[in-house]
């Protein structure tokens, strides 16, 4: 049941837990419950919205930053991603295999916002090698939702 | 001048989804629960297929019965899927279902032969009769036996003429299934009084109980006395290929072969080798779809509960009967008032046969979102009568 709960919840967080319980066939309190101790097990870690920032007027500059470090003794690398996700402008750190080592999600209010942040405290950290930073220009999908405005149904409205 | 049309034709009123459908398209801002067909994409991977054959300029004629292949992965599917064994040359590729409907009857039927249709059901069997040249004989199935066809109702219609039963499980529009029991009981009463069996399974992978779809083709001496048809319209969302197929005794499918031939040629290509995708790696996106129906059908089910609707529980297909019977209207005239007070397009169940009426075919292929606004529509409409 957990699974089918947190499929739907992925697609739409805005599910009551009755509403889960409808579609599923299950017993609300029993689908509250599930979803409580998903909660308490940070299994669902949060409720987030997905915003298409492009249509707001204030704009939004989204950065992927390919950093290189050099891994310390006894830690490896969780020490420096710990000191990386500190810091707020930071939306995702991924370790990576490949030609370098963290991908780190920025966003900003401005282009040089997150290059300011990159220059003056990412780049600082004595860990840090080197660091690479690609601007996202425009984002089609995300999070496996499509951006765009959605396609008319074009079916034939009887059939 | 003379009269350029058949008797025939004339004799034989439109379908009345169609008629429905102009009345419809003339209301702006119309939200409709009218489809039947799937509102998932048909799945990339056998879109891309399709591109695929394209570019690699297969652009040909198939043979008339379909692309060996093809037919070969219909065999497996069939066997993995209802456990009825076919070969190939039992196998024919039409351009849907609904063609390998009309050439399987005009190859079975001599003038006067009667078929035998369960109604409610989809509206192209009864003029499909009529033009072979049959004569349907309609059983009006009840909603206390949850629209199945029941052994006695089969008896009763039953002449020296009958040649043929068309049955349509899960089915449209009333969302019901035959299992096992009641398929075998029906199934005896076929081979014991010769009559052949024309079974369109285009919603078998839509079922929803425990046991998935029979067919009726696997029950013991029922083979040799029937016609599946099947597609991929509705099990992967591809409607607009036009695709179906039909599967029975080689010497039913060599004459339906004839008639494919002559009047269409072959099943379009393109489609042909996306459907062999499809059949080969498309187990997951069936099931996909079957669970989001599924969750659909619960909410609706509930939804009526809320608004005291009373409505057996399909268990098959993507549509909902609902019964209108206590606000004392016509299906016509209740559907015609809700599209007029809330601008919520339902069909009413009397497009699908004289039984149908006092219930209305609600099509939950679509979003949850437009479930839960169309439902609103419902209810307040409900509310004010």
């Amino acid at each position: 049941m957990r699974e089918k709960i947190l499929r739907l919840l992925e697609g739409n967080a805005k599910l009551s837990a009755g509403e889960v319980a409808v579609l599923l066939g299950e017993d609300e309190k029993k689908v509250a419950e599930e979803i409580k101790a998903m909660e308490d097990e940070k299994v669902i870690c949060g409720y987030h919205t997905m915003i298409n920032w492009n249509l707001m007027p204030d704009e939004k500059a989204d950065a992927i930053i390919e950093v290189k470090v050099a891994p310390q003794r006894g830690v490896g690398f969780d020490r420096i991603a710990e000191r990386i996700w500190q810091y707020p402008e930071v939306e995702g750190i991924y370790l990576m295999s490949g030609s370098f080592d963290f991908a780190i999600f920025l966003q900003g209010r401005s282009m040089r916002e997150v290059a300011m942040f990159v220059a003056e405290k990412l780049s600082t950290l004595d860990s840090i090698l080197s660091t690479s930073t690609q601007f996202v220009l425009k984002k089609y999908k995300d999070n496996g939702v499509i951006m765009e405005k959605p396609e008319k149904d074009e079916r034939m409205s009887i059939s | 001048m003379r009269n350029p049309l058949s008797k025939t034709i004339e004799s034989i009123p439109p379908s009345g989804i169609r008629k429905f459908f102009d009345v419809v398209n003339e209301i702006e801002g119309a939200v409709s629960l009218g489809v039947g067909e799937p509102d998932f994409d048909t799945p990339w991977h056998v879109r891309d297929e399709g591109i695929y054959s394209l570019e690699k300029g297969r652009t040909f004629y198939t043979s008339n019965s379909g692309l060996k292949e093809l037919r070969e992965e219909i065999c497996r599917f069939t066997l993995r899927k209802y456990n009825c064994s076919y070969t190939v040359p039992e196998t024919l590729v039409t351009v849907g279902g609904s063609e390998a409907i009309d050439v399987a009857l005009r190859a079975m039927l001599d003038p006067g032969d009667e078929v035998i249709i369960p109604e409610p059901c989809y509206v192209s069997y009864k003029p499909c009769v009529i033009l072979a040249g049959g004569t349907p004989v309609i059983i009006d199935l009840k909603e206390e036996n949850r629209f199945r066809l029941t052994q006695e109702e089969l008896l009763s219609a039953i002449t020296d003429r009958t040649k043929i039963l068309l049955l349509s499980f899960p089915n449209n529009p009333t969302g019901a299934i035959m299992e096992r029991e009641d398929l075998e009981k029906i199934a005896r009463i076929c081979i014991e009084k010769d009559i052949f069996v024309i079974s369109d399974e285009i919603y078998s992978e839509l079922t929803y109980g425990k046991e998935r779809h029979v067919s009726i083709a696997s029950l013991p001496g029922m083979k040799e006395r029937t016609i599946v048809i099947n597609g991929f319209s509705k099990a992967f969302a591809m409607t607009g290929w036009r695709l179906g197929y039909a599967m029975g005794p080689v010497e039913i499918i060599k004459q339906m072969t004839k008639i494919h031939q002559f009047a269409i040629m072959c099943a379009p290509t393109t489609g042909q080798f996306a459907a062999v995708e499809a059949l080969r790696n498309g187990d997951e996106d069936i099931e996909l779809m079957r669970e989001s129906y599924d969750q659909r059908r619960r909410y609706l089910l509930d939804a009526f509960g809320k608004m005291e609707l009373p409505c057996f529980e399909p268990e098959g297909a993507f549509y909902m009967f609902p019964s209108i019977k206590r606000f004392n209207m016509s299906s016509d005239e209740f559907a015609e008032r809700l599209l007029k007070a809330e601008k919520l397009a339902v069909v009413p169940g009397s497009a699908f046969g004289t039984s149908g009426e006092g219930f209305l075919r609600i099509s939950y292929a679509y979003s949850l979102d437009s479930l839960k606004e169309a439902m609103e529509r419902l209810g307040r409409f409900i509310g004010s009568l």
